[in-house]
């Protein structure tokens, strides 16, 4: 009752087409984006914020990216570790070279040109298909890590390898390294989140969106309405590692401010964003930012209730937490194989009807 | 000379022991059309429980090789009846990212029961290198030897085992069509529950040699994303593949690790046998024994 | 009697031969389509009629033949090549994308239509905007032809398999095309839906004057629907030519009928 779209007719293919075509969304949207920008910088404590909001809005954009690959385009892929890297290891070069360009543009920057490395990688799509195109690119995750690790022109021939976020400025505020200021970072992740996930959600819904999706449901038939699969399937691996270009150069310039290849992008984070988007819904933004959410915040409640409840031994909880998750990813594939934005789809019709039956 | 021998002996015994795990993926991939990835974390968990029983419980040998037999079993059984029943028609994704679940809950499981420092484990295969071989100047490890023969053995008897035994004609039955053979009356889940349990004791074996090789520790389970590769290469339905597709990794990445390592930094191992899938994958998508993949309209 | 305006010919194919390996599956046909046509392509099972339209279209590449379209003669073509060409076509086993709505796919259609890049289409404004909404319309008046107003937003894997087929039809027609190969677009409905399907071709044709090439095997549609068949069986050309004559060809009755052929 309170989720009826009685009432609510469009007299405009514009107003069908709308981002959010039923009012009730709006005002859900409207108050998320109040409170994310309005309230939580505010009054969340420093903790909160950087072990929890900024990896989930980071993790959100990487899901993003990669949902746009596998979700929306049907390329698995398991690079999405190694593309980060390429994000991380880009910015770094760039903050160490051409800091005066500013913050923003790098960020970009770094988008950039792990798209134009995505792009190399996809090439292999149009021979290979599904699961041996997973496989093509676990390549290039092993690839990249090693070459980060290897090749000492990427973290400055620094000794052990690790690459260290220098400080910068966005509008007089330190924004990276040690002495980031947190809001200051949240307000910035934030901001480049909701933008970008905006860009997203248009393209998707739009040609180029339909066109992935066409080569995901079937390929050969794509073709028959004029879409080239080569020219769609990069276009996929491009705007798809542009995102998780960003977040690679968020997550270490911003989040963690110093990072090793083979530590903070090895093949255990393409596993961890890909479970993000099975279990937040595949071919769906919102289901990328839950997916992220669950991920992100699972592990850290585990954590607590386990140590800090329990009183477990740190390791013996560590154990613990790798069977729970484990488990919850079965049980989650069994239980709803479409995630949870399938799960909120599900939940917002039977609202439609609440309190009645049927 | 003699040392370019050594190095592609050496890489043909490391890809026996690379079959013997990629030997396992295929049976479970050819009766379920599933790419196990807990296979590696498997073997690794074979390979605890049997130290495991041998320190903690103080078997000899052979019984704890039975027992740990007993536990692969009753482990492929609660797969089945937890896992496996309830994803029947999901799409091959769905089903990969499971069995990586599966491989989380079996890790952490193998932690906590049996610790997670590195383990020692001998069974009295002979160690050392092979004298003979050793006279000519060649440095041969009898463990690999064994171990190639093991798989030898391990092969011929699948071989006849899909070929010639009534289970055998059920699991290639059901690898084909599901709904086929169940409408001739196969039972799906025993099936499972054979092929999950044969997988395990391949585990096992690869456990062992691994394990003897280079003690039990974590790194076990990674090799499950060597064996990839090497199905790439061999075909993912093929035992004799899985053979041949893992001489060829062993070979060429020793040689790719010793010959070219040394001008770009070493530690090529790591990608190499990617690089080398990738390249086949690109000129013969299928394998070297795979099936045709055909796509009709 | 189907004697009406027939414009010039639009598609021309020539000796065209297809093997899949030692199997021939097409065996040197040559046959014509005329602009404004309704031509029928008929034969048993197997006979390789599908095949030729994956020759037309771009599917399958022939080893021996040519094709002429609008004038444009080529072996072989890939088939987003065709598309913008102007040929559109249906499958026998539908060829849907099921994890998108009715609409979507129909504007999915309109792909060739549309031009705006991926800078604009993020932002979804001005040009972007206009393009979507035109297109909109566009595929709202196809939905209005087919009358599937109802089914508009659901996903098409949901559908009954006759709206499917109809789906698919809309799919095609959303990219206006000038060539329109239908493969069984009635294989499998009862007779009401056959007769919507068979109204619907008619008018797609009177009112569009779009050519049609179909595939069919209910002998009553044919007969009534095309103005000229051509018969194939086991790869060979068997007929060509008005339903009348096609009717009447002893090698054709023998064909449905199963009497061997002498080699």
């Amino acid at each position: 009752m309170i989720y009826r779209e009685t009432g609510q007719f469009k007299t405009s293919y514009q107003a069908d087409q709308a981002l959010f075509p039923i009012a009730q969304d709006r005002y859900v949207i409207f108050a998320a984006l109040i409170v994310f920008f309005g309230i939580v910088p505010f009054l969340l404590n420093e903790y909160w914020l950087n072990a929890i909001m900024l990896p989930f809005l980071i993790y959100s954009l990487a899901a993003i990216g990669l949902n746009i690959l596998t979700g929306y385009c049907g390329q698995v892929s398991l690079g999405t570790g190694g593309f980060m890297a390429v994000g991380a290891f880009s910015i770094y070069k760039l903050m160490i070279a051409v800091p005066e360009l500013g913050f923003i543009p790098l960020v970009l920057l770094s988008g950039l040109i792990t798209a134009a490395v995505g792009t190399l990688f996809g090439l292999p799509s149009l021979r290979i298909k599904g699961f041996y195109l997973a496989v093509a690119t676990l390549a290039a995750q092993f690839f990249l890590v090693w070459m980060f690790n290897k090749v000492g022109w990427f973290f400055n021939y620094n000794a052990s390898g690790m690459i260290n976020s220098p400080p910068m400025t966005l509008f007089g505020v330190t924004i990276t390294g040690p002495e980031g200021d947190m809001t200051a970072q949240y307000l910035l992740v934030a901001s480049i989140v909701a933008v970008f996930a905006l860009a997203a959600k248009n393209i998707a819904r739009g040609r180029i969106g339909r066109n992935w999706m066409a080569i995901r449901d079937m390929d050969i038939a794509a073709e028959l309405i004029g879409v080239r699969p080569l020219m769609a399937k990069l276009s996929a691996f491009a705007v798809s590692s542009f995102y998780i270009g960003m977040a690679g150069a968020l997550y270490f310039s911003v989040w963690l401010g110093a990072a090793e290849a083979t530590e903070a992008f090895d093949i255990n984070q393409s596993f961890l964003v890909l479970f993000m988007i099975i279990i937040g819904g595949l071919g769906s933004i919102l289901g990328s930012f839950l997916g992220a959410a669950f991920l992100v915040l699972m592990p850290i409640l585990l954590k607590n209730i386990m140590v800090d409840g329990f009183g477990t031994d740190a390791a013996l909880a560590a154990h613990i937490e790798i069977i729970i998750v484990g488990a919850l990813i079965i049980g989650f594939l069994i239980v709803e194989p479409h995630g949870l934005a399938r799960l909120w789809r599900i939940a917002k019709e039977k609202l439609r009807l609440w309190p009645f039956p049927h | 000379m003699l040392f370019f021998i050594e190095v592609v002996l050496s890489g043909l015994m490391a890809g026996v022991m690379y079959s013997l795990v990629a030997l396992g993926f295929v049976l479970i991939f050819k009766a379920s059309g599933i790419f196990n990835f807990a296979q590696g974390v498997m073997a690794l968990f074979a390979a605890l429980t049997l130290v495991g029983l041998m320190e903690k419980f103080n078997f000899p040998v052979w019984l704890a090789i039975i027992g740990t037999i007993a536990v692969m079993i009753a482990l492929a059984w609660l797969i089945e009846r937890v896992m496996l029943r309830h994803l029947v028609n999901q799409e091959p994704i769905i089903l990969f990212m499971a069995t990586i679940g599966l491989a989380y809950v079996l890790e952490g499981l193998g932690d906590i029961l049996w610790g997670s420092d590195v383990k020692l484990l001998d069974i009295g295969i002979p160690q050392g290198a092979w004298e003979w071989l050793w006279d000519q100047g060649i440095y041969v490890e009898k463990l690999e030897l064994f171990a190639a023969v093991t798989a030898a053995v391990l092969v011929i008897f699948l071989a006849v085992f899909f070929q010639k035994t009534r289970i055998g004609r059920a699991l290639r039955a059901v690898a084909d069509d599901h709904q086929a053979a169940l409408s001739v009356g196969i039972s799906l889940n025993t099936i499972w529950v054979v092929v999950w349990s044969v997988s395990g004791i391949v585990a096992l074996v690869a456990g062992i040699m691994w394990g003897s090789k280079s003690g039990v520790q974590f790194s076990l389970s990674l090799i499950a994303l060597k064996a990839l590769p090497v199905l790439i290469l061999g075909g993912f339905t093929s035992v004799p593949g899985a053979i041949i597709g893992g001489m060829i990794i062993g070979v060429g990445e020793k040689l790719a690790e010793v010959y070219v390592g040394p001008v770009v930094g070493g530690a090529i191992e790591n990608w190499f046998a990617y690089m080398l899938a990738l390249a086949f994958l690109l000129f013969r998508p299928q394998g070297l024994f795979g099936e045709k993949i055909i796509e009709r309209v | 009697m189907n004697t009406r305006e027939l414009g010039d010919v639009i598609l021309r194919v020539d000796n065209i031969s297809l093997s899949f390996g030692v199997m021939k599956v097409l065996d040197d046909i040559s046959f014509d389509v005329r602009k404004g046509e309704i031509r029928s392509i008929i034969g048993p099972n197997g006979a390789g009629k599908s095949s030729m339209l994956n020759v037309i279209n771009g599917f399958y590449h022939p080893q021996q033949g040519s094709i002429t379209f609008k004038g444009n003669t080529r072996r072989q073509m890939a088939p987003h090549v065709a598309a913008s060409q102007g040929i559109a076509r249906t499958f026998q086993n539908i060829a849907l994308f099921k994890g998108m709505s009715t609409l979507d796919n129909i504007m999915t259609g309109r792909n060739l239509k549309m031009k705006t890049n991926l800078f604009w289409q993020a932002l979804h404004v001005g040009p972007a905007r206009t393009e979507e909404l035109e297109n909109r319309e566009a595929a709202e008046r196809i939905i209005d032809f087919l009358d599937i107003q109802a089914i508009r937003k659901k996903p098409v894997g949901k559908l009954p398999y006759g709206l499917q087929k109809r789906v698919e039809l809309g799919r095609a027609l959303a990219a206006e095309p000038e060539l329109l190969l239908l493969d069984e677009p009635m294989a499998g409905m009862n007779s009401e839906e056959k007769e919507d399907m068979c109204r619907f071709i008619l008018d797609v044709n009177s009112e569009f004057g779009t050519t049609i090439t179909l595939i069919e095997h209910d002998m009553g549609v044919v007969m009534d629907l095309s103005d000229r068949v051509l018969v194939l069986d086991y790869g060979k050309q068997l007929a060509d030519g008005v339903p009348d004559e096609v009717r009447a060809n002893q090698d054709v009755i023998d064909a449905y009928l199963g009497v061997p052929h002498e080699e």
